[in-house]
């Protein structure tokens, strides 16, 4: 394989990636492994900026790091009797490595063409290479434009915005402070 | 300067890496250099809204007054305590200045001079946001101490829920100008944004104020509830770092303000005179900093309930319903996919700030009615007891 400048930094992001993972899995302390996952999603969106998809980098890093991360090292803070795990935790863990394995097996089946020569039909994605000047410079115009034009996305677009939102109303009802709608706010 | 690197017979790699090294040393180098400035100007401007001097010692007019304390602070003892979580405590300080710094990769200087010109602009603002809100929780749980623990889940309560209507009033230049390049969202601006959404820039500055966590919302530090807070614990440089990277976090949104509604480089002359783009930049983000250490200076802190309540029940939905109006109302003006010149912008700008300034009185209205019914609340209570009225209202919170 050539070394170029895009290989480099594709290694050391994976490598950003795989070991923050592997570290949020192995690391005794529940804060660090919360860190950790950060450490690890921060490369994944390094990926992406390496795969020219930067709206993609920007949502991983709002979305993955500064809300969901954020939420879960807060829960960990709340409890901290469970922030130094046991030796063992999860009992079930050579199912859960076989279920990993498996889904990595899919994975790996659907990225590369090897099921393909197989004689495996429609089972292969059919990547293919493109080189990041082929992205178009405007695909954030194009994201927005494909995620609500009918044709497209979207159904599954308003179908994810009601599913939110129902999830939303749920959190909502949950902590509301008997019979709702006491204290309706200014609207 | 790529070409320049390219004539004297470097790869084009090369020269595009070298370019944008010297690029990031120089936009981070200006942030932390204007931070010596900065803080002394903050200063003196605190010292007239509390009619006093400010600094006056060191140096004429004490202009090196804050060189002065950063030698004090870097000569003071380091204190690393016991029990402390010796990695995440250290790099707190790191990450909360670096999650500033990083802001200016995006700051168009001039029509020419910017460190990137990210077509994800604005996201990326948001993106290195999270940066600050985990250098927070890193230095509240790694300092081992209950007071900076309590601080930090505070500090995050606040700066996750203000993250949402300040989204919200971002969206707008965005929509305005079709894109997230903040480049690209200053020349759009032929006519500034701030005369067309002044109800955005209203959301945006308060918005912008809990997210640097200055009063009236500088509960992060709260000394006399929290004894300073999730910092409680760091001395010398480390706590130097939590206080440049506040002061440069409210100076960079002073700037943004200026980029996303007051028209950034945008000035006579400025196309042709980078210069000039530059200084004009300054002035517009000096201007708008100076407005938010005057509210600063002059509001007493609120509480955190208060705090809290003031962002979900009212910032945000009328971040959400300004959101959805000026939508539907540039969507509505026709021609607003073209505006090339000020002449094009003349009439969108004027619907905008008459709808804007309708939903501005009706908000005023909306908040005098419920400031009545507090009051006839409370009046109603007095009349059955011999309690003076203030002595009930705050019973009543």
């Amino acid at each position: 394989m050539e070394l170029t400048v895009e290989s480099v930094v594709f290694l050391i992001l994976s490598a950003i990636t795989l070991g923050g993972g592997l570290l949020v899995v192995t690391t005794r302390n529940l804060f660090h492994a919360g860190l950790y996952l950060m450490l690890s999603l921060l490369g994944v969106a390094g990926l992406f900026v390496l795969l020219a998809a930067p709206f993609l980098a920007g949502v991983q890093v709002v979305v993955y790091i500064g809300a969901i991360a954020i939420l879960i090292i807060l829960a960990v803070m709340l409890t901290p009797s469970v922030t130094q795990m046991p030796a063992i935790f999860n009992r079930n863990w050579a199912l859960n490595l076989a279920l990993a394995v498996l889904f990595f097996v899919l994975l790996v089946s659907v990225i590369s063409p090897a099921l393909d020569d197989l004689g495996v039909d429609n089972w292969s994605a059919n990547f293919t290479e493109d080189s990041p000047a082929a992205v178009p410079a405007d695909s954030i115009v194009q994201l927005g434009k494909d995620l609500v034009d009918p044709d497209q996305y979207m159904l599954p677009f308003e179908v994810a915005s009601v599913l939110l939102m129902a999830a939303m109303i749920g959190a909502v009802l949950l902590v509301a402070p008997g019979k709702a709608g006491d204290e309706g706010g200014d609207e | 300067m790529t070409g320049l690197l390219k004539d004297i017979g470097l790869s084009h790699d090369l020269a595009v890496l070298i370019a944008k090294t010297i690029g990031v040393f120089v936009v981070g180098g200006f942030g932390l250099l204007w931070t010596l400035l900065g803080i002394w100007l903050e200063r003196k401007w605190a010292g007239r809204f509390q009619d006093r001097i400010g600094p006056n010692r060191v140096g004429p007019f004490g202009l090196i007054q804050t060189v002065a304390d950063t030698i004090k602070i870097l000569l003071k003892e380091d204190i690393m305590k016991q029990g402390i979580d010796r990695w995440v405590f250290n790099l707190a300080p790191i990450l909360s200045v670096v999650a500033v710094i990083l802001i200016w990769a995006v700051v168009p200087f001039s029509p020419a001079w910017i460190g990137t010109d990210l077509n994800i602009g604005v996201l990326y603002l948001l993106a290195v946001g999270a940066f600050g809100t985990i250098a927070v929780i890193m230095a509240g749980w790694g300092s081992n101490n209950k007071f900076a623990l309590l601080a930090a889940f505070r500090a995050v309560a606040q700066l996750v829920s203000y993250e949402v209507p300040m989204v919200l009033a971002l969206l707008v230049p965005v929509l305005l100008s079709g894109s997230m390049s903040t480049q690209e969202i200053v020349r759009q601006q032929h006519i500034w944004y701030v005369f067309a959404v002044p109800l955005t820039v209203l959301i945006f500055l308060i918005s912008s104020q809990a997210e640097t966590g200055r009063g009236p919302f500088d509960l992060l530090e709260a000394e006399s509830e929290l004894v300073s807070g999730f910092h409680i614990e760091y001395s010398g440089i480390k706590f130097g770092m939590f206080y440049v990277a506040e002061f440069l976090h409210a100076f960079t949104a002073g700037v943004l303000t200026a980029i996303l509604f007051l028209g950034g480089w945008r000035g006579p002359f400025a196309e042709d005179v980078p210069v000039l783009g530059f200084l004009y930049l300054m002035i517009k983000g000096l201007f708008v900093y100076w407005v938010l250490v005057w509210v600063r200076m002059t509001l007493p802190r609120v509480r955190i309930d208060h705090l809290l309540d003031f962002n979900w029940k009212f910032l945000v939905p009328v971040g959400l319903i300004n959101l959805l109006v000026v939508a539907l109302v540039w969507k509505l003006i026709p021609g607003t996919d073209q505006i090339n010149s000020t002449a094009d912008a003349l009439v969108p700008t004027l619907v905008l700030l008459l709808v804007n300034v309708a939903m501005i009185l009706v908000i005023g209205a909306l908040l005098a009615e419920r400031g009545r019914r507090e009051r006839a609340r409370i009046q109603a209570r007095v009349a059955g007891t011999d309690l003076p009225a203030e002595a009930l209202a705050s019973a009543a919170d």
